[in-house]
């Protein structure tokens, strides 16, 4: 969607081109972020730094105005991939488009992306008003149209009368969004966002999360941002991809890549996941059996299997919300899969509760209960029956055992 | 209580220190100024006598304003010559950063006066440079350096090039390589990402570059003694004369307070002009 000033006509902004002198432009005055934004290929890009590989063979198409997440922890390559779609590395193999032009070699500055960074990096020696002018007097800009895309924009950002502060006087929040302003100002076709909220405190960031979609619908330009906070990821996107070194392991809406995590690392990292380690006993057209160790039984979906081919071993997965407790000697209810165990630890945190519960085969698993206040909640020491619908049920690929997943925050 | 002492009692060494040896000295200096002496004997009886400044400004004003010339020229072209030399070492020393600044500060393990003398041997009249050039007849045969200002600036403009070195370095050792990335995200070729971001950021520590190179060149004697010969005399030489030649000592003493002052009235306007915060910072 594309905001536009009254009685002006929208043409999409010509791009990478120089005006020669400082002249007027008038075929780019009166327009508000009338932009076109576009589509982001990574084709096959693989960045080596020494003997580490930071992105390895990314294949992944942007779709023009989406709001799109790269999802990971530190070290995944995350950050690294949106370097390159800036310009400031250069991939070792691959090729990288943006609206289906190759700009795998161009410098930065001759890309239609804008970046806010991870620091901000607003420019010390410069008020708010010139820091977010900076990119259109690059561009020469008349002043008159310098002066009114830039008040338009600290309007959006909600920053109006801050022009003569300096960015040290500004708070985190504030600074924030004059890098985002600083950037948007420039009407890019793509938007890259670097762990933008990593500064915020959780309740600014919360707010900020709401900001930035509102700005993203009111201006309609692609987004690419990087994060390593789940939830983050999952309320602003319509689309993520859950980086691990330097592979994508899931990709898809939050819905689908929570909700049918294809590996051990994305039913983990994204959102909480209880594994149990298990063997195919035999496949039907309409569900798959798996044995657990111990002995149980476990039926899942055929569509959602996720094996290697040249392994029976598996994980089972269910997600803590969608596991019911059932006091023992209850009926297990027809098309769910259950386990019993015995509750060691039991935490009451306000929206509900949260059991850990200890399984005969040594495994825990984590169970979250809404407080909807009709039932007595099992305390510890209880032995319990845990059930689960069968559709709601997946398997994943087990991890070689050396392999760890390291949730560390930060880049 | 013993606590509430222990920043004062901690700052007494340093404290007298400066009281003995800075303080002390610089009040002599000044009313020394103020005295009438005898020549002969040395001995010097306080007798407010003011009118010392006047003569010594109307027979030595010359001096003064070559001292300035020089002291400038040759700051402005340590600014120019090491400039390059900070940026590449912040920019691009790596991790033998700390290395380039060494070799930066190699020649000051020679002693100052020594360092003038070689420079002596540099630029005579058939030494390595002017001999070769001369017998290459790019020069002509007469043509000299040494004893004319080109010398004494050139000294000058050597000699004190790490403090004009070392503020830049700081200064540009301290942009945040993030801002440039991100003038470069905003359409800032190389070339505006130098002038707008680079520069601007680095002002502060050209400032405190050139105080610090100006004013120790201000009073400076040695260059003009070693390599300036008789001519282009600066206010330096003529104190050290007044003082060690002429036995005038009033006269140095007063010829002293006027280039302190001017010094002073030089801090003053730049501390006005950019604050004192920023010499601090690049001390």
């Amino acid at each position: 969607m594309a905001l536009r000033a009254e009685g002006e006509t929208a043409n999409p902004v010509e791009t990478g081109e120089r005006a020669s002198g400082k002249a007027s432009r008038p075929g780019r005055t009166g327009r508000i972020l009338a932009v076109e934004s576009a589509d982001v290929e990574f084709v096959g890009v693989t960045k080596e730094f020494h003997d580490l590989t930071a992105v390895d063979d990314l294949n992944l198409k942007v779709e023009a105005g989406e709001f799109f997440s790269l999802l990971g922890p530190s070290g995944c390559g995350k950050t690294t991939s949106l370097r390159m779609l800036g310009g400031f590395e250069e991939p070792t193999r691959g090729r990288i488009l943006l609206g289906g032009q190759d700009v795998t070699n161009l410098p930065p500055y001759r890309r239609d992306v804008n970046t806010v960074f991870q620091s901000y990096a607003l420019f010390p020696h410069l008020n708010v008003f010139e820091n977010v002018a900076f990119g259109l007097r690059r561009r020469r800009f008349d002043r008159a149209e310098i002066r009114r895309r830039v008040s338009q924009m600290l309007e959006i950002v909600d920053l109006p009368n801050y022009e003569k502060r300096l960015s040290t006087q500004l708070s985190g929040g504030q600074q924030q969004r004059v890098a985002l302003a600083r950037a948007l100002v420039n009407e890019p076709k793509v938007l890259l966002l670097d762990e933008p909220m990593s500064a915020l405190d959780a309740k600014l960031r919360r707010q900020m999360q709401i900001e930035l979609k509102r700005i993203q619908a009111q201006v309609g330009i692609t987004f690419l941002y990087v994060t390593h906070d789940q939830e983050e990821a999952m309320t602003m996107s319509n689309r993520l991809a859950v980086m691990w070194h330097g592979r994508i392991e899931g990709m898809g809406s939050p819905k689908d890549v929570y909700d049918n995590p294809t590996t051990e690392f994305v039913a983990s990292f994204l959102g909480a996941s209880n594994l149990l380690p298990g063997t195919i006993e035999s496949s039907a057209a309409d569900v798959v059996t798996i044995a657990v160790a111990g002995g149980a039984l476990m039926h899942v979906p055929p569509q959602r299997v996720s094996r290697l081919e040249t392994s029976s071993d598996v994980k089972v997965g269910v997600r803590p919300e969608k596991i019911g407790i059932l006091e023992l000697g209850n009926d297990v209810p027809a098309s769910h899969n259950a386990i019993g165990g015995r509750v060691v630890v039991s935490t009451f945190t306000g929206v509900g509760n949260q059991y850990i519960v200890e399984t005969a085969i040594g495994v825990n698993i984590t169970v979250y209960a809404q407080n909807i206040g009709h039932q007595s909640a099992p305390r510890s020491g209880d032995e319990v029956i845990l059930t689960w619908p069968i559709e709601h049920t997946f398997t994943v690929a087990p991890l070689p055992t050396s392999v760890e997943i390291n949730e560390t925050e930060g880049d | 209580m013993g606590r509430a002492l222990a920043p004062y009692l901690l700052s007494l060494p340093s404290g007298l220190w400066l009281l003995l040896l800075f303080l002390v000295p610089l009040a002599f200096m000044l009313s020394l100024s103020l005295k009438t002496c005898n020549p002969a004997t040395g001995a010097c009886v306080m007798t407010w006598h003011w009118g010392e400044f006047p003569s010594e400004i109307s027979l030595y004003h010359q001096e003064f304003i070559t001292s300035l010339y020089f002291a400038a020229a040759s700051t402005i072209v340590d600014l120019i010559v090491s400039f390059p030399i900070a940026y590449w070492i912040a920019f691009y020393g790596g991790r033998r950063k700390n290395f380039f600044l060494l070799m930066l500060l190699v020649p000051f393990f020679v002693s100052f006066v020594i360092r003038t003398i070689v420079w002596e041997f540099v630029l005579a009249d058939n030494g390595v440079v002017l001999g070769t050039l001369k017998h290459l007849h790019v020069l002509p045969a007469g043509f000299h350096v040494l004893g004319t200002g080109v010398a004494v600036m050139a000294g000058l403009a050597y000699n004190y090039l790490p403090f004009t070195a070392l503020p830049l370095y700081v200064a540009l050792e301290r942009i945040d390589r993030r801002v440039l990335e991100a003038a470069y995200d905003l359409y800032a070729t190389r070339r505006a990402g130098f002038l707008r971001v680079i520069l601007p950021l680095t002002v502060p520590g050209i400032f405190a570059a050139f105080l610090l190179t100006f004013i120790p060149m201000f009073g400076d004697y040695v260059n003009q003694e070693i390599l300036g010969g008789t001519s282009n005399t600066m206010i330096g030489t003529v104190i050290q004369n007044q003082f060690l030649v002429n036995f005038d000592f009033a006269g140095g003493a007063s010829l002293s307070a006027i280039l302190l002052v001017i010094a002073l009235i030089g801090i003053y306007l730049y501390a006005r002009l950019l604050g004192s915060r920023t010499i601090e910072q690049y001390l």
